[in-house]
């Protein structure tokens, strides 16, 4: 008995014994495992360009300048990204423009807790810098500003792009990128006609107060949006997250030396 | 040989996993609203049954009966991990609109039925093919489906405009029941409806007969 080596004992055992059956159990697992973590580690830089360009896609199609058929890279030519400290409202270059503003919002160095009262948009935490892309024309005049902007409406947190023109005031374009709110209801916020509200909307009222908003029902003038039917808290989310990113907290500062000075 | 031709072909009509089976009809809902989606989704889960088929059926002999579903879905996992991430690699915007989709071919009873029914009794070849047959039966019918769908739904075919739609200015006024879940379990009906007149072996004998009402044997 005892002649037995251990490899024979283990070959010699009944299939559900159940040490042979623990064995047997980890070695697949661990195979399994190895197969999928290679997996993983051999695709990822594919998949991080993948994501990266679905970003630039988002930017240029909020700029209105996407077109089929031309490489985002080429695109993109027509973009600068800079990077904004929203406490001073100055272009900084503290940390470059691969700067990932998630992570970044939960490093105490770069981001800080907001108040209840200040957390209109329900983001908890506020990355000090934040990457903003100003737009060419063909003529290699700016002629938009591209501010990323993100908040609470449902069930998810919204992430777009809020698209303006060289008044710091006068809105081009809205659109989200990443959100799980209720399709055919608070999914609405892709829907292109309830976007196009936005379109030539003002964001401050003549004395430089924050006045756009997202009303129920019969939105007029130049700084109302109507809600989205059906989906009254996605569009509260909405309405306080643009108000609190163009506002004082948000890149109110930026926004105000760019209206007197234009874009640096 | 003509075994091998049957394991493939089989499933496609005489034993489709879909209508006479009744399986995976979770995702034939959800993916076949476009013919893009349900072609990714059906090379996904042609790949990852005929896949797990031959690991679990080259392993067979040493998987402890106590616990092989549990390595069965080890195994059927990592498998669709690995889709997944190939697909976020190469095929982003269809990863994106399948999303949680790919991740639950895990659940998807037609690969968990291969590998139980087939995989843990015959040779790995014989089992693969087994489980491309059946993947094969389950595309031909989620490909169906998505071209009704979006054709009739939306009035296009992988995306091209096919009827031009009223709101684009055309004629066709697009039926948007056929874009929600629910219309594919109408057509998978009249598919099952379709395929068992064509071939009345496929009917199943009732478990009870009901009595007629004038009191008769029949």
């Amino acid at each position: 008995m005892s002649k037995l080596s251990t490899w024979a004992r283990f070959k010699k055992a009944p299939i559900d014994n159940p040490v042979k059956t623990m064995i047997i159990t980890v070695l697949i697992c661990f195979v399994a495992s190895l197969f999928v973590t290679f997996s993983a580690i051999q695709l990822r830089p594919v998949q991080k360009t993948n994501t990266l360009n679905d970003k630039r896609k988002n930017i240029l199609q909020v700029a209105g300048i996407y077109e089929e058929g031309k490489t985002i890279d080429e695109m993109f030519k027509n973009v600068e990204a800079r990077v904004v400290d929203i406490r001073t409202g100055e272009y900084t270059t503290s940390v470059n423009s691969d700067y990932n503003e998630i992570t970044g919002a939960k490093d105490p160095e770069t981001s800080r807790a907001l108040t209840k009262q200040e957390d209109i948009a329900s983001i908890r935490r506020q990355s000090f810098y934040k990457v903003i892309y100003l737009v060419k024309d063909s003529s290699g005049e700016f002629n938009k500003i591209i501010l990323p902007i993100h908040g609470y409406g449902l069930w998810s947190t919204l992430y777009g792009f809020v698209a303006i023109g060289t008044d710091a005031n006068t809105i081009y374009a809205l659109k989200f990128y990443s959100h799980a709110e209720t399709p055919g209801l608070g999914g609405e916020v892709d829907n292109p006609n309830w976007r196009a509200q936005w379109q030539g909307k003002n964001l401050f009222d003549d004395n430089g107060k924050v006045a756009i908003e997202v009303v129920k029902t019969g939105a007029s003038g130049k700084y109302q949006i109507d809600a989205l039917s059906g989906a009254t808290i996605t569009s509260t989310g909405v309405n306080n997250l643009v108000r609190f990113w163009v506002g004082k907290n948000g890149f109110g500062k930026f926004l105000k030396t760019t209206k007197e000075q234009g874009i640096q | 040989m003509a075994k091998t031709k049957d394991i493939i072909f089989d499933p496609l009509v005489d034993n489709n996993p879909i209508t006479l089976q009744v399986l995976g009809i979770c995702s034939a809902l959800a993916v076949t609203s476009s013919v893009t989606t349900a072609l990714i989704m059906s090379i996904s889960v042609t790949l990852v049954t005929g896949f797990s088929s031959f690991f679990i059926a080259s392993i067979r002999n040493f998987i402890p009966s106590s616990v092989r579903i549990i390595i069965q879905m080890v195994i059927i996992a990592s498998l669709v991990i690995i889709v997944d991430q190939v697909l976020k690699a190469y095929a982003f915007n269809a990863s994106k609109t399948l999303s949680v989709f790919v991740g639950l071919i895990i659940t998807n009873c037609i690969v968990m039925g291969r590998a139980e029914g087939f995989a843990m009794k015959n040779p790995p070849i014989t089992s693969f093919l087994d489980g491309l047959g059946n993947g094969a039966g389950y595309s031909l019918i989620l490909i169906m489906l998505a071209i009704t769908r979006e054709l009739f739904g939306a009035g296009k075919l992988m995306g091209f405009e096919i009827f031009k739609t009223v709101n684009n200015g055309g004629w066709y006024i697009p039926n948007g029941l056929l874009l929600l879940p629910p219309s594919a379990f109408f057509l998978i009906g009249l598919i099952i409806w379709a395929f068992r007149t064509w071939k009345p072996a496929q009917v199943e004998t009732p478990v009870f007969k009901i009595r007629s009402s004038d009191g008769g044997s029949h």
